[in-house]
């Protein structure tokens, strides 16, 4: 029987040393800040400002311009983080635990937001801030889901076991990622099916689908910008005095 | 750089781990899948899949052509559908801004002795798709002017026929 195995890019290894992944994010950070402030601002703009009004819903259906970036994100953010914990279980990589640790605050938020824009929204459209339906309760859930792996993060002060225990529970809390997902579709919910998606035919007009488009590529630019930044600044506390630091002369300052 | 085994196995391992909640949660789901559903459509409720004597949600698609308003109150009557079954809702109260005929309605009440189902609250469902209004007006037009060619169409294959009827 052939031995099962396979080769690990040499980018892979790379991104687990500190040095590396702190110099090369370095790189990154400014054009993911750049990419982030233009494609959200051109998005919003457009969006809230010049798109038509909807047929029915006049100008709330706008909110859909902040509400679908962000329940998108809260998605792809928790399998970042369970993707990122995997790999920090199986290959022993710090620096997995440190991107795990930086995905749950800014997860967390986006989840809260697509939350409450939701309510907003529902009010003027269905009648209703909130209905306890599969897609609502499910993704009430995913901020839970939040919460919990935040308190377990903090409650460990050993940085390795708490990465450890956080990777398990967020990697069990992925299943419920598919039934936010298929909620709408495995069961009658008030809250309609996808409107947005990459691979099919979008449900509007492109004046209406393109700064949709802008503002979930742009959020995904700021989730990157915020999980650089934390994670360099997770990398600094724990190298701090290392000998490859010591040459960063805008951290040490100039001798 | 081969895999080590420990790292497979651990890999495995958060597979296997994976997997079994699936399970797990997948069973619970499906045995659950009937309280999961907001609401009973019109043919669940023939069925008698609603429970009777107790508060339930029914939901469908307002039948074209089936409101009733009361001239001296808020009393509106519609009928909700499936395309299957129809179930006549009475309701009193201020419909949501999107309730319209041909849209979709979650009502939630109790039926009656009489079959109609007598709702408190009613809320609009609103569907994936958005356009803007000159859109919808375009499609109507275009839609209109089928219906006109059609209707030619029609006109002189009967003129037509006629003719050779006549010959």
């Amino acid at each position: 029987m052939a031995q099962f195995s396979w080769h690990m890019p040499r980018w892979f290894h790379q991104m687990g040393s500190p040095k590396w992944f702190y110099n090369f994010g370095g790189l990154l950070q400014p054009w993911f800040a750049l990419a982030a402030v233009a494609l959200l601002t051109c998005g919003m703009v457009w969006g809230l400002a010049f798109a038509p009004a909807d047929y029915q819903q006049g100008n709330s259906f706008r909110i859909m311009y902040v509400h679908v970036p962000s329940a998108i994100l809260s998605q792809s953010i928790f399998l970042s983080m369970a993707i990122a914990g995997a790999i920090g279980l199986i290959w022993k990589m710090k620096i997995a635990f440190m991107v795990a640790r930086s995905c749950i605050a800014i997860g967390a938020t986006f989840t809260l937001i697509a939350l409450v824009t939701g309510a907003i929204w529902g009010k003027p459209t269905w009648g209703a801030y909130w209905v306890w339906d599969a897609r609502l309760t499910s993704t009430l859930v995913l901020l839970f889901l939040y919460a919990g792996v935040m308190a377990l993060n903090q409650a460990i002060s050993e940085r390795q076991i708490a990465g450890k225990a956080t990777a398990i529970l967020a990697i069990v809390g992925t299943i419920n990622i598919p039934i936010i997902k298929y909620s709408v579709e495995w069961w009658n919910t008030l809250h309609q099916s996808s409107s947005f998606s990459l691979t099919e035919k979008p449900s509007m007009p492109a004046e209406m689908y393109l700064p949709l488009l802008l503002t979930v590529l742009g959020s995904y630019f700021l989730f990157g910008l915020v999980v650089l930044i934390r994670t360099r600044s997770q990398i600094l506390q724990t190298q701090n005095g290392a000998s490859w630091l010591l040459q960063h002369k805008d951290i040490y300052g100039a001798k | 750089m081969l895999m080590h085994p420990k790292r497979r196995k651990k890999l495995l391992l958060i597979l296997g781990l994976l997997a079994g909640t699936s399970i797990i949660v997948g069973l619970v789901l499906y045995s659950l899948s009937q309280n999961i559903n907001l609401f009973f459509s019109p043919t669940d409720m023939a069925q008698g899949k609603a429970p009777a004597d107790q508060r339930i949600r029914a939901g469908g698609m307002v039948r074209e052509g089936s409101l009733e308003r009361a001239t001296d109150s808020l009393k509106v009557r519609f009928v909700i559908t499936d395309f299957v079954e129809d179930v006549k809702v009475d309701y009193t109260g201020i419909l949501p801004d999107l309730f319209r005929e041909g849209q979709g309605i979650v009502a939630q009440g109790k039926m009656n002795d009489e079959g109609v189902f007598l709702a408190d609250e009613v809320l609009a469902k609103h569907d994936e798709n958005y356009m803007p209004p000159e859109v919808l007006q375009a499609l109507n037009e275009a839609q209109a002017a089928s219906l006109n060619a059609t209707n030619t169409n029609l006109q002189t294959t009967t003129d037509s026929t006629l003719q050779e009827a006549s010959k």
